[in-house]
């Protein structure tokens, strides 16, 4: 297992070249089965967020079937890592993520936003196993994060609360109301990641309201931030690992990340943020993976 | 004496000269002390208003359960949302105007259908705030809380009623939204008057059926009772129901008072609209529908003045709800 360094924007970061090829390999195979899933539950469900949950997935997949330590079957577990997901609408890449990794049955995916489904059209904590916080309303998932957080550290539990925010949502308030408190409380049990994706519903997000220098208000805050490719597994492992091993700051993981990453036909187009495929625009999608 | 001794209210306690005077949110920082101390769960976080929600006492003792989270009153409730989703029961402090007035859709979302058990403590509720004016006076608070699903809301009567709805809101499973004053009000409980979450008490009250109950909540009840012994004296026969839990309602006690007495009168320092009188109509109307007078605030923003001055102005006090009953009284026929 070796570990070397290479310059990756402004950030230096080690790079998990110690994953060995074959993992990696795996992790992307993975998210390449949940992005079909994405596309099928949208295309049942007829309607949905198609952009962010696609541009995600290899994010979550790093995440469920790498980074976390959990126990599907115990999903209460008192242990457990958490993950909050402040931009709820893309919430078909964690029901996907979940159950992949044995939370529910694969067969329910199929259920998303249906009558009598345990998987509302945005996430419900009360509903499905593996769920942390209703959420939906942008801007409000960081603040719970950190109070998950805060009441870790006052009980001295050593798990890490992972929080994942869209770019949108960075234009709420109360995202920057908890970006101060967490970077007074040096929350470093605290991990962000951003969904850098450039895009909302109405755009581009420096046309709505611009963001950057996004790196640079975080510093401002207090937090250490990482700039990484959120489609690239030995980034977002190495990030996250980075992340663990800093006990004076939170971290912010600024994942650059293409929408609907992994369907060449509509990567990057702002108008899948919130509409599903076709069940004709489906099967073409699905064929794409199949080549 | 018509005062209900099974209420075990405090000596004299139409004597307004000498009643003693502590305002309710005194009672809540006993109750979060006495709070803490039972359970280790329990939380306290607040937004730049320590002193005067009287979360400071709590702060100094238990200062690791303390966390102040500055004017941010959506990150006061959201983050308190997380402790509580981990397994705390916090206590989210500021004035009613902001919290629940400014970060309702944050109580909807991440509180109430989260159902996480948050108790959110809003202080200088009503025009008794006084001289700071409309911007701080909430009195829109009862039906906006009242109207999440999840939600308890307790608005109590006086600094004792305040003390043991605190310790109730630990035991209180989910979310509670408890409605505290500013001003020092008449302490006419006892550590003996019963109080249990969701039943409405008989503070004074005849052997035989009354001719008009009044129905009031917080600090107002005082003012009822005083009105009660008013009409009294006028031959009046009189019950005053303490509602102290607005949600979830007492409907047993309630469709029993407008049996007996075949009319009613709601005192609150809230709008009319939406308020606890709404409430109380909502049972009414489907059950035992009979006259009922509103005291409360008719669709008007409050404005500077002394409590008492506002009181009266707002016709919210003892003569108002005099007349409110007699109105009461006639409609039946």
């Amino acid at each position: 297992m070796k570990t070397i360094r290479r310059r990756h924007k402004k950030t230096t970061k080690s790079v998990a070249l110690h994953l060995r090829n074959h993992t990696i390999k795996l992790l992307e195979e993975r998210a390449n089965i949940i992005r079909q899933s994405i596309i099928e539950m949208l295309a049942e469900a007829g309607s949905g967020h198609t952009a962010g949950a696609l541009g995600m997935a290899d994010v979550f997949t790093a995440l469920y079937f790498h980074i976390l330590n959990h126990q599907p079957q115990k999903p209460n577990w008192e242990d457990r890592d958490r993950v909050i997901l402040s931009n709820g609408h893309i919430c078909p890449v964690q029901y996907a993520s979940l159950a992949y990794a044995g939370y529910f049955p694969v067969s329910e995916l199929l259920t998303l936003r249906k009558f009598g489904s345990r998987l509302q059209g945005h996430p419900h904590r009360e509903s499905l196993p593996g769920i942390e916080t209703t959420s939906g309303p942008l801007g409000s998932g960081l603040s719970q994060a950190a109070g998950i957080a805060y009441a870790a550290r006052m009980d001295g539990k050593k798990f890490r609360t992972y929080c994942l925010m869209s770019d949108g949502e960075q234009d709420e308030g109360n995202t920057w109301e908890a970006v101060m408190f967490v970077g007074k409380n040096k929350l470093s049990n605290l991990t962000v990641i951003i969904d850098r994706n450039n895009i909302q519903i109405d755009g581009v997000t420096e046309n709505i309201m611009p963001l950057e220098p996004l790196e640079d208000k975080y510093k401002a805050f207090n937090w250490h931030v990482i700039s990484i490719s959120g489609h690239n597994f030995r980034e977002i492992i190495s990030a996250i690992e980075e992340a663990k091993k800093n006990y004076e700051k939170p971290t912010v993981i600024i994942a650059h990340t293409i929408p609907s990453k992994g369907v060449k036909a509509i990567e990057g187009d702002y108008r899948w943020h919130g509409k599903p495929p076709t069940p004709e625009e489906a099967v073409r999608f699905l064929e794409g993976f199949r080549l | 004496m018509p005062i209900n001794p099974k209420a075990k209210l405090a000596k004299d306690v139409l004597n307004v000269k000498t009643i003693k005077r502590v305002a309710t949110r005194d009672g809540y920082g006993q109750g979060l002390l006495e709070s803490g101390t039972r359970d280790k769960r329990v939380v306290a976080v607040c937004a730049d208003l320590v002193e005067s929600t009287r979360t400071e006492d709590f702060a100094k003792k238990f200062p690791d359960r303390f966390i102040e989270v500055g004017v941010a009153e959506q990150n006061l409730i959201t983050v308190a949302s997380g402790l509580a989703s981990y397994g705390k029961i916090p206590f989210a402090a500021s004035y009613a105007a902001f919290s629940p007035g400014r970060n309702w859709e944050q109580i909807r979302t991440t509180i109430c259908y989260n159902n996480v058990p948050v108790k959110i403590v809003g202080s200088h509720a009503g025009l008794s705030v006084g001289p700071d004016g409309a911007t701080h006076q909430a009195i829109e608070d009862i039906a906006t809380t009242r109207v999440l699903a999840n939600m308890t809301v307790i608005s109590p009567s006086d600094m004792n009623e305040a003390y043991k709805a605190t310790l109730a809101s630990v035991t209180t499973s989910g979310p509670v939204y408890l409605r505290l004053c500013r001003e020092n009000t008449p302490v006419f409980t006892t550590s003996k008057t019963p109080f249990k979450v969701g039943r409405a008490e008989i503070f004074f009250d005849y052997k035989g059926k009354p001719d008009v109950v009044i129905v009031a909540t917080g600090p107002l009840v005082y003012e009822a009772l005083i009105a009660a012994d008013i009409l009294e004296k006028q031959g009046r026969k009189v019950r005053v129901l303490n509602l102290h839990t607005i949600k979830p309602i007492d409907k047993v006690a309630l469709i029993k008072s407008a049996k007996d007495a075949g009319a009613i009168v709601t005192v609150e320092e809230h709008q009319i609209y939406g308020g606890m009188g709404s409430a109380v109509v909502e049972v009414l109307s489907q059950s035992y529908p009979v006259p009922v007078e509103f005291i409360g605030i008719n669709d008007k923003f409050g404005e500077s003045g002394q409590a008492k001055e506002l009181l009266e102005k707002f016709n919210l006090t003892a003569p108002s709800i005099v007349k409110a009953a007699q109105r009461a009284i006639r409609r039946k026929s």
